[in-house]
């Protein structure tokens, strides 16, 4: 295509989205005041914008398009990001590993509690990632209701402590089982449904849990929602606010190394490959002698079990909840996360998360836009890069003729 | 008698506003297979167009019955425009993707629009103006149906007539059911089958708009959210009735409309919605072909 020909397409594009967002950009009224305000501005703004946008894209789509075409005399080996690189080396991956664990540790030490608090937010969002991981990346099981299973987490620890004054600890395995009891009650009947519908159907089941816990006062104080959750103690001691912040962050830094380690074991054993297989084709999976629905629900209930973990730490470090905090789109924030890590990639995941949670964070003038953001990610990582930022490397035997020999 | 009346009246009226919306739902369905997540949003944005444009006209002074058409038309060609630009911007680029890709990039796309809606106007409830008078003959049914709900049963009555006549009769409807049955064998006919989808966004969009014009006149008020609770009882409508089916949606949609009313009416208020998503849940546990729909068999 001639740069005029492109460029005359650009501008048409341009035109049709100035038309397509004229009225809810450029126009601005009070019913009340009966005042219009036309705001032109705006509509230069998206003019300009997609313009550019377009012009970006297809400089990018360029760009690979002759990447493609060079790469294809040469040998067909998979390229690898320097990250892959680097967990393919056992020296290498272990001293990465051994540097991001000294800077978690000193971490709190050098920066405010409010940093320290934001950094717990965003360990969380890691566990409930890798939890969200098990069901959507491992098994292929698109969960959109993962946040009903977090607020029924955080709703146990908050209830069990409002009445029985239980402490974290004790309630900590309670909310992980409830969680994942819901889990298996959900998937019972539903595991058995196809893929798209299942996530409907998880969608539904997520309101539902919102809903009954706004209407059903007496059981959890409605919109109000419940304060005065105690934090987690530790033998018996109390912390101040500032070292129970820190405690926090020490607690989470050691829930997410158990999680990775944990899903790291899951994801090569035989349970773990089964899921992988289910996931490319359930069919052929079956014929193979795999139990489908076992091995969907315990998919389906060991993501639920982390999603409940996370919710009474959630409960325990805002000590106050309500229904507010488990909308829709904190199931959509969650996949959003797992879908640009790349589904399926530990090491994905955890980037995924740290990326979404803290930037908006930092960035404050951003953090209007996080939720215009993630719908554009989800949209974008779909259509450029469907394996995700970090995809996941499966694991390939690879004859060598030299070793062979070896082997008698 | 009256309130059985009443309630029954009020739950037809529900659901020929779903059935708007649900037909979107189950013709795209029917046609490329996909849950369009974001037809929600797309009914809210004609909600929306439609707010904007009645307000301005009724500032400078419009008479009403030209407030409403305007607002009508417009309300329609932004919903369309909308709908096509989605379909081409998240779904084309996935037509051969695994199933979950497009799923997730509809998700994508509804948290988008609703966000952008929420940044360019408001957060806030907005009146609605009153764009449907009482009319004077109904005064003595008036404690039974309002004026309201007898222009949306007409309004929607038209409507799935014109549909029904548009996919029965014209060329398009025909390469839409043929694109329907079989996209390969459809494209071998001489079927511009990308053109037939983008028709199909198009026609859902705009009975959508419809329908997000006659509920926001209805209650009264809009906001940036509503597009997620009709868009998912829609859904449970078009999946009720039998996904792809539709003739099935508008069942469907009535079901479900009447099943709320008397809920409602005779349990609780207060669970709305959670009648609608366990209705959702129930229908596609134990029936998930719906009331109309074929069950669908997977050949390997």
């Amino acid at each position: 295509m001639s740069v005029f020909k492109q460029g005359m397409r650009g501008l048409f594009i341009s035109l049709w989205f100035m038309f397509l967002t004229f009225p809810i950009m450029v126009i601005k009224v009070d019913p009340i005041e009966r005042i219009v305000r036309w705001r032109w501005e705006n509509c230069l703004y998206i003019g300009v914008g997609t313009f550019l946008v377009y012009f970006l894209l297809q400089y990018l789509l360029h760009r690979k398009l002759q990447s493609v075409e060079s790469n294809t005399e040469k040998d067909n080996e998979p390229r690898e990001s320097i990250i892959h690189r680097i967990i393919a080396n056992p020296q290498q991956r272990n001293i990465m590993v051994g540097i991001l664990l000294a800077v978690a540790i000193i971490f709190p030490y050098f920066s405010s509690s409010y940093q320290t608090n934001v950094m717990t937010t965003a360990l969380m969002y890691v566990v409930l990632g890798l939890g969200l991981n098990i069901v959507v990346g491992m098994a292929g099981l698109l969960d959109l209701g993962y946040v009903a299973f977090y607020a029924v987490g955080a709703y146990t620890y908050a209830l069990l402590n409002h009445h029985f004054q239980l402490g974290f600890w004790t309630v900590l395995p309670i909310g992980g089982g409830l969680a994942a009891i819901f889990g298996i009650m959900l998937g019972f009947p539903v595991l058995r449904l196809r893929g798209d519908y299942l996530a409907i159907v998880t969608l539904g089941f997520g309101e539902i849990i919102r809903l009954v816990l706004e209407n059903w006062g007496e059981f959890s104080k409605g919109p109000s929602g419940i304060s005065n959750i105690a934090r987690p103690g530790f033998f018996g001691m109390e912390f101040s606010l500032d070292s129970a912040i820190i405690y926090l962050y020490y607690l989470m830094i050691l829930f997410v190394i158990v999680t990775i380690f944990i899903v790291n074991r899951l994801q090569d054993s035989r349970l773990g490959r089964a899921w992988i297989a289910l996931r490319e084709d359930e069919i052929a999976c079956q014929a193979m002698g795999i139990d489908k629905r076992k091995t969907k629900l315990v998919a389906f209930s060991l993501g639920a079990f982390w999603a409940g973990i996370i919710g009474v730490v959630f409960a325990a470090k805002t000590t106050f909840i309500n229904p507010a905090s488990f909308t829709f789109l904190e199931s959509a924030i969650i996949l959003a996360i797992v879908v640009l890590g790349g589904m399926g990639s530990i090491v994905g995941v955890i980037f995924g998360a740290l990326v979404l949670i803290l930037l908006p964070e930092y960035l404050r003038a951003l953090s209007e836009y996080r939720m215009l953001a993630f719908g554009a990610i989800l949209v974008a990582m779909m259509v450029f890069r469907p394996q995700g930022l970090i995809s996941n490397i499966r694991r390939t035997y690879r004859f060598d003729k030299t070793q062979s020999l070896n082997v008698k | 008698m009256d309130y059985f009346i009443e309630l029954f009246l009020g739950g037809i009226t529900r659901g020929a506003i779903y059935a708007l919306i649900a037909l979107g739902y189950t013709m795209v369905y029917g046609i490329i297979g996909l849950i369009n997540f974001a037809h929600g949003e797309i009914y809210m944005i004609g909600a929306f167009t439609s707010f904007i444009v009645a307000t301005v006209l009724s500032i400078y002074g419009f008479p009403l019955l030209a407030i409403v058409l305007i607002a009508g038309v417009a309300a329609v060609i932004w919903s369309s425009a909308y709908g096509y630009t989605v379909e081409k911007i998240a779904y084309k680029p996935l037509r051969h993707a695994p199933r979950l890709s497009p799923l997730i990039s509809a998700i994508g796309m509804s948290v988008f629009l609703q966000n952008y809606v929420l940044l360019a106007q408001t957060s806030d409830f907005l009146p609605f103006p009153e764009l449907i008078p009482e009319f004077a003959f109904m005064e003595p049914v008036a404690h039974i149906i309002g004026s309201s709900d007898i222009i949306i049963l007409i309004t929607t009555a038209v409507i799935m007539i014109i549909l029904t006549v548009v996919i029965k009769f014209t060329r398009v409807g025909k390469a839409m059911r043929a694109t329907a049955q079989d996209r390969t064998m459809a494209m071998l006919v001489g079927i511009n089958v990308n053109r037939i989808i983008s028709a199909t966004f198009i026609i859902g969009s705009a009975l959508a708009a419809i329908g997000g014009l006659l509920i926001a006149s209805h209650v009264g008020q809009i906001n940036f959210y509503i597009g997620f609770l009709a868009g998912i009882k829609a859904f449970t409508a078009a999946v009720l009735g039998g996904i792809g089916s539709i003739p099935g949606a508008v069942l469907g949609s009535l079901v479900l409309g009447l099943t709320e009313s008397f809920a409602t009416g005779y349990v609780s208020s207060d669970y709305e919605d959670v009648f609608a998503f366990s209705l959702l849940v129930l229908i596609l546990i134990f029936k998930p072909s719906g009331l109309l729909g074929k069950a669908e068999t997977k050949k390997v």
